[in-house]
């Protein structure tokens, strides 16, 4: 694949219930964009990420990555070229070690143990965890379970990287390394958070989600700055972007300066 | 912290134990598999009332155990917790074999107390065994070891992702309970009803857990082979060690240990 544009066309999906949970959704990434996907709760992020990583087929409209319209055909294709980090390490992180766990992806695509285990090597060095491998994931910390499972999709080599809520349940030393780690990765990147100050800082662009549907996208900056919007869309402005906590003064209206 | 928790905790050990390097645990898992395996078979095959001929075996797990650096009584204390089922099993057979023995003083022994006796040995025997295998081995290179000598694939897998789960859900449960104990005046809301509902809940759960873990595992190429980073090699020193077990253990299956060394010590005193 050469360019790995990310696209939804009109995408709607309903759950077996009959909970319409995306009605018309559409968007095309570029290569290397980073995007925060943000919304209040049931706005239906995580359910277009589910979308994007195989997990549910569209209903109606399509999803198309790197080339491939998504369908059960393309799907082990798909997935090779995508990398998801869920909300939950505990779900990603199954193997006996954390090494192991790494290691299992590339493994799955064929390489050698050797090579396998240079790359899960690699991966953890890259998230900083070069010394736990050999750590069963119930003895890591919620942050270094984060990391571990970040680890486990990079040694994939995906091209786009998917996020759900990466900075949940982090200290705030844990999720400032983290925010560190995601801006020094080039990949294409879509993140779904409620952590609007992480978006404003890894993310130039976001698209608001609200009912299943596209509210905005545009801007980082300009999206988090629209109160009426944010207002609508069940956020709120992130907290550097707010006023002072003791005087309620200085705070940023329109265009940013410098 | 409750006492699950703690248990928990203490199951954990057992992983920091198996990640230890010594020479047992380079072993190749599958001779220690194989030989645990055939210490159980020999345990289980003497007849019913052999309780003297069994001592010998107790050195195969402290073998191991010594040797792999694993402390004896912590495994002692974990295999206690399968004595109550052992028991039940021989509880009755004092019943049946009521006919006596020898004497102890006063103290009639039946025949129905020694197989009891030899039942509970045996189950402790066999249980020391496999933990001192998981001690010196750990489950994930257990599960591998019984992938490669022939187990069915999905079997093997089943059993790495339940003792990985174990831990997770166990939070779970103590999660939910402590939730529950919190809420509960003195025993109001610890009924049976209530007891249902956090069971079902928790079955939901779990279920919910097990689809996101799937979905990972398709995410990252899993074709429905866990495929290991071991490069293990069979070396010699494992063939040694199944050979240097199973004449170990052919010797004190055939021969009573324990009687000769007593003749010889009854010999040697007079």
């Amino acid at each position: 694949m050469s360019h790995h544009i990310v696209e939804a066309r009109e995408l709607a999906f309903a759950y077996p219930d009959g909970t319409a949970a995306l009605r018309g959704v559409s968007f095309t990434i570029h290569h290397g964009e980073a995007v925060a996907l943000v919304g209040a709760n049931g706005a239906g992020k995580s359910t277009l990420l589910m979308h994007l990583c195989g997990h549910h087929l569209p209903s109606a409209g399509s999803v198309n990555i790197g080339g491939l319209s998504l369908s059960r055909g393309t799907l082990v294709a798909i997935r090779r070229a995508v990398g998801v980090v869920f909300g939950d390490p505990d779900d990603q992180l199954f193997m006996p070690t954390i090494l192991e766990d790494v290691a299992f992806g590339p493994l799955n695509l064929g390489l050698s143990p050797e090579e396998a285990r240079n790359r899960a090597l690699e991966a953890l060095s890259t998230v900083g965890l070069a010394t736990l491998g050999d750590k069963p994931p119930y003895h890591l910390s919620a942050g270094e379970k984060r990391r571990a499972a970040i680890a486990s999709v990079l040694a994939m080599n995906p091209d786009i990287l998917l996020m759900d809520e990466p900075t949940a349940n982090l200290d705030p030393r844990g999720r400032r390394s983290l925010i560190g780690l995601l801006k020094s990765f080039e990949h294409t990147k879509i993140i779904a958070t409620h952590d609007l100050d992480m978006a404003l800082e890894v993310c130039p662009r976001t698209i608001v989600m609200d009912g299943g549907a596209v509210l905005r996208d545009g801007a980082t900056l300009e999206v988090l700055t629209d109160d009426a919007l944010l207002e609508q869309a069940g956020l709120e402005r992130p907290l550097r972007l707010q006023g002072c906590p003791v005087c309620g003064q200085a705070r940023m209206h329109g265009k940013p300066h410098g | 912290m409750t006492t699950l928790e703690q248990r928990l905790f203490d199951l954990g050990r057992m992983d920091l134990l198996a990640r230890q390097d010594t020479a047992v645990h380079r072993l190749d898992p599958r001779a220690k598999l194989v030989a645990t395996l055939g210490f159980i078979a020999v345990v289980a095959s003497f007849e019913a009332h052999a309780l003297t001929e069994l001592l010998p075996f107790l050195a195969y797990p402290i073998a191991l155990a010594g040797f792999g650096n694993v402390s004896v009584r912590y495994l002692l204390r974990k295999a206690v917790y399968v004595l109550p089922f052992v028991l039940f099993i021989g509880i009755f057979n004092p019943l049946f074999e009521p006919q006596v023995v020898f004497r102890v003083g006063p103290l009639a022994v039946s025949a129905g107390w020694i197989s009891c006796a030899s039942l509970v040995a045996r189950g402790l025997l066999a249980v020391l065994g496999a933990l001192a295998l998981l001690a010196v081995t750990g489950m994930g290179n257990v599960c591998a070891a019984f992938e490669k000598l022939g187990m069915p694939r999905v079997l093997a897998t089943q059993l790495l992702l339940l003792y990985r789960y174990l831990f997770v859900l166990a939070h779970d449960v103590a999660r939910m309970a402590r939730a529950r104990s919190m809420r509960s005046v003195g025993n109001a809301g610890m009924g049976l009803s209530v007891y249902g509902s956090v069971l079902g809940h928790l079955l939901l759960r779990t279920l919910d857990r097990a689809e996101r873990i799937h979905l990972a595992m398709r995410c990252r190429g899993f074709d429905g082979q866990v495929r290991g980073l071991s490069t293990g090699r069979w070396r010699v020193a494992d063939t040694l060690f199944i050979l240097g077990c199973a004449a170990c253990f052919y010797a004190a299956r055939r021969y009573d240990l324990t009687l000769l060394l007593g003749q010889l010590a009854t010999r040697l005193g007079s």
